[in-house]
């Protein structure tokens, strides 16, 4: 259980620093933790205690396998999440040179054109 | 008619692939691929209407494995709804795009990353998949974040970075829900997970889920604790961008979700139908209220998008109170008709509304309501294009805004919500009076040195705005029996399944 | 980049692509696939262009290669599931099946591999150049400037 509280933990490591901090690039590294914290949940949603990796070779005994093997499906959830994250993590630090383009700063308090 | 369903993911990404394989640097090539696949996009979309009514829920099983464990598209009348929103509002906006996007450069490339957007917001009503819907949301979503940053200056990328932020915190709000409803369950499919939410033993896990989706899908809907966002994203992006952002992607990847997940995959409680009752009313006095000082008409439209919003969350929140309390079913069926009605209008009159902002900022330059005085006398299509959004959107009786705000307001009445009620009309009112101001600043005032040269926008500019104008009145129409049987009522049977 | 570096990335740049393309290859029977292939097929261009610089690795991947394989290989997965409607289903496998653990088995999935490793391989090389081309000036007056560098100015041999 408690291992399932500190990826909450992390997620809120990586929230706080998406909405405290006040540099562009502490905020693109914010974002990361939050995906790596989801995608250890994802993980360890699958996992089972003393389970074997879930592959299949020609040694492999069909009703043993299934019996410990980890559950496969939030393995291949966690690749697909990982893929989103690199394209979004990409688009984000494209954005943030091109904003250091246009400001000449990283500090977001200095990047104030829009106001709510 | 099985085989259209996933042309509708297929065709938007072949086609943006092709254009950007092929004809990166030719504009008038993309030009024609990207309208020709709306076109079949809308007529597809339209065609779906009859195989529904002909042939009940359509089903189909990607690579032929069945529900748990392939993915399966689903077809259903909730879906049919947001899928001709999309289709239509989408073409609409490709035709605008033709001439409008003359101004920017890399025309083509602002194609691929349209029609990738019309993907993943397809893919998003069709699937019967927890995982897929957030695979095709968040290719909906960045896509929607290079659109809004297009205009690469200083506030386009300010918005799109304020936009991705937000955007990406809502999108692990919603992973994190779907794998703790996996952990619940262990299954991602929506229908057996509604079955298992019918069978009413769900744990703590399951309602720690229904918080992160609240949340996640609230985000991305900008509903009123959640709407910081919006007024920035959606004037940064280019005019049809912003039609489509504001007209179809809230509601595809916000309320739709929000609905869905909801109403068919929890079993309702009284608690989560007063959660979105007091979202849909703070939405709704709060975007009103802040809209009225905006002097730039795309912001202003941009937090009329949240007040609107907010309608259909108090209709839905109503009609699933009434279902959860076992109260009469046809208050709870009017509540919800009241609800995707409105959000149907609203896709037709808020994307005419962002569109004919795009023809005056394209005429005369500026989005500032007190600078562009008498537009009407040189711009007399867009003027009364914008009119008829105004009246419609303000709920002026016979648009199609009247209908469904009426719905909406009767149907507070008869669940006994008087001051709900009275709260809608009262928005209402005051929507009435910011487009007044709309009207009289920007159109009809007195003419203003400068603006002689001006002239009206080109005929392809012209064409979805009067589409769209004659749409505000005739969706009107939806109200009644043959059309609602057949638009309507499927996607309210849809969501009031659990009575 | 120092003298250490380059000769060892000159030994392994090549032996990396080969393993991601085995990794593609054989991704239907042994852990891997498209993906895994695809990024440690970009990576190998990667290091060529943090070794020698973006001339040596642009000449041979150019810019616009890389941008036609990554829709190329799109267009490929999307071809391979269109085709599969002829046979009833979207994403049917209609080829074979063939024998469990031999590499030419499991009808379409080697052939999905090996168009989403082409995309994902050319789309991570793609990224990188177009983040390296950036290069933000600033100037003595506060101003600043955005370049897309053309020659190569990291390396001076």
């Amino acid at each position: 259980m408690i291992i399932y509280l500190l990826c909450f933990v992390l997620f809120g490591i990586g929230l706080h620093a998406v909405v405290n901090k006040k540099n562009l690039i502490k905020i693109v590294v914010g974002v990361a933790i939050m995906e790596y914290s989801m995608n250890l949940l994802l993980v360890l949603i699958g996992y089972r205690m003393g389970g074997v990796a879930p592959i299949i070779d020609r040694e492999t005994v069909a009703g043993e396998f299934v019996r410990l093997s980890v559950d496969p499906l939030p393995q291949a959830m966690v690749l697909t999440s990982i893929v989103i994250g690199l394209g979004v993590i990409s688009l984000m630090v494209s954005v943030c040179i091109r904003l250091y383009e246009k400001y000449g700063t990283f500090d977001i308090t200095k990047i104030k054109e829009l106001r709510g | 008619m099985n085989v259209l369903l996933p042309l509708f993911i297929g065709a938007p990404l072949g086609c943006g692939f092709v254009i950007y394989l092929a004809f990166r640097n030719r504009d008038d090539k993309a030009d024609w691929i990207a309208n020709v696949c709306m076109m079949y996009l809308a007529a597809a979309s339209l065609w779906s209407i009859k195989s529904l009514s002909a042939y009940g829920v359509l089903t189909y099983r990607m690579g032929g494995y069945a529900a748990p464990v392939g993915i399966n598209l689903v077809l259903d009348g909730f879906s049919l709804l947001l899928l001709i929103i999309i289709n239509v509002a989408g073409f609409l906006a490709a035709i605008y795009s033709v001439n409008y996007m003359e101004r920017f450069t890399a025309k083509a490339k602002y194609y691929v990353m349209f029609l990738l957007m019309v993907a993943g917001m397809n893919g998003v009503v069709l699937t019967g998949d927890l995982f897929n819907l957030y695979v095709f949301l968040e290719i909906a979503s960045i896509s929607s974040y290079v659109l809004v940053g297009f205009g690469c200056e200083r506030e386009q990328f300010e918005a799109s970075f304020k936009y991705m932020v937000l955007g990406i915190v809502a999108s692990a709000f919603i992973l994190v829900g779907i794998s703790l409803m996996y952990a619940a369950t262990g299954v991602l499919s929506m229908v057996h997970l509604s079955d298992i939410a019918a069978q009413g033993n769900v744990s703590g896990c399951f309602m720690l889920a229904g918080a992160f989706f609240l949340m996640g899908f609230g985000l991305k809907a900008a509903l009123v604790p959640f709407h910081a966002w919006l007024p920035d994203a959606h004037p940064s992006a280019p005019a049809p961008i912003s039609a489509m952002l504001s007209g179809v992607l809230i509601k595809a990847i916000g309320i739709y979700c929000i609905l869905r997940i909801f109403f068919n995959m929890f079993a309702m409680t009284p608690m989560v139908p007063f959660i979105f009752m007091m979202l849909g009313t703070a939405s709704m006095v709060v975007g009103a209220l802040l809209a009225t000082g905006q002097w730039d008409y795309k912001r202003l439209l941009a937090y009329s998008s949240i007040s609107q919003m907010g309608y259909v969350m108090l209709g839905a929140g109503v009609g699933a109170r009434v279902i959860a309390s076992g109260g009469p079913a046809h208050v709870a069926t009017l509540a919800v008709l009241g609800a995707l009605f409105h959000l149907i209008n609203h896709a037709g009159f808020k994307s005419l509304l962002f569109l004919t902002s795009g023809a005056v900022e394209f005429s005369t330059g500026t989005r500032d309501l007190r600078k562009m005085e008498g537009v009407s006398q040189r711009m007399p299509v867009t003027a009364a294009a914008a009119t008829a959004g105004s009246l419609a959107i303000s709920g002026v009786p016979p648009f199609s805004g009247f209908w469904s705000k009426l719905f909406i307001v009767v149907a507070c009445l008869q669940a006994g919500y008087n001051f709900l009620a009275f709260i809608a009309i009262g928005v209402s009112i005051v929507t009435l009076a910011y487009f007044l101001k709309v009207q009289k600043y920007a159109f009809f005032g007195g003419r203003k040195e400068g603006f002689e040269k001006i002239k009206e926008v080109p005929g392809l500019m012209c064409f979805p705005m009067i589409v769209l104008a004659v749409m505000c009145l005739a969706m009107g129409l939806l109200a009644v029996s043959p059309l609602r049987e057949a638009i309507l009522e499927p996607a309210v049977k849809v969501l009031t399944k659990q009575m | 980049m120092g003298e250490i570096v380059r000769n060892i990335v000159r030994i392994f740049a090549g032996f990396t692509l080969l393993f991601g393309v085995y990794i593609v290859a054989y991704g239907h029977i042994t852990p891997g696939g498209g993906f895994a292939g695809g990024v440690l097929i970009g990576g190998s261009f990667i290091l060529l262009t943090l070794a020698y610089g973006k001339k040596l690795a642009l000449q041979k991947l150019s810019r616009s290669m890389s941008s036609t394989l990554d829709s190329l290989g799109a267009l490929i997965f999307l071809f391979l599931a269109l085709v599969g409607i002829a046979g009833g289903y979207f994403f049917l496998n209609f080829l074979p099946l063939g024998k469990p653990f031999h590499l030419f088995s499991a009808g379409i999935i080697p052939l999905c591999n090996i168009a989403i490793g082409m995309k994902v391989g050319a789309s991570l090389f793609a990224v990188f150049i177009a983040l390296a081309m950036v290069r933000v000036v600033k100037h003595e007056d506060g101003t600043t400037d955005y370049l897309e560098e053309t020659d190569d100015t990291e390396i001076k041999q």
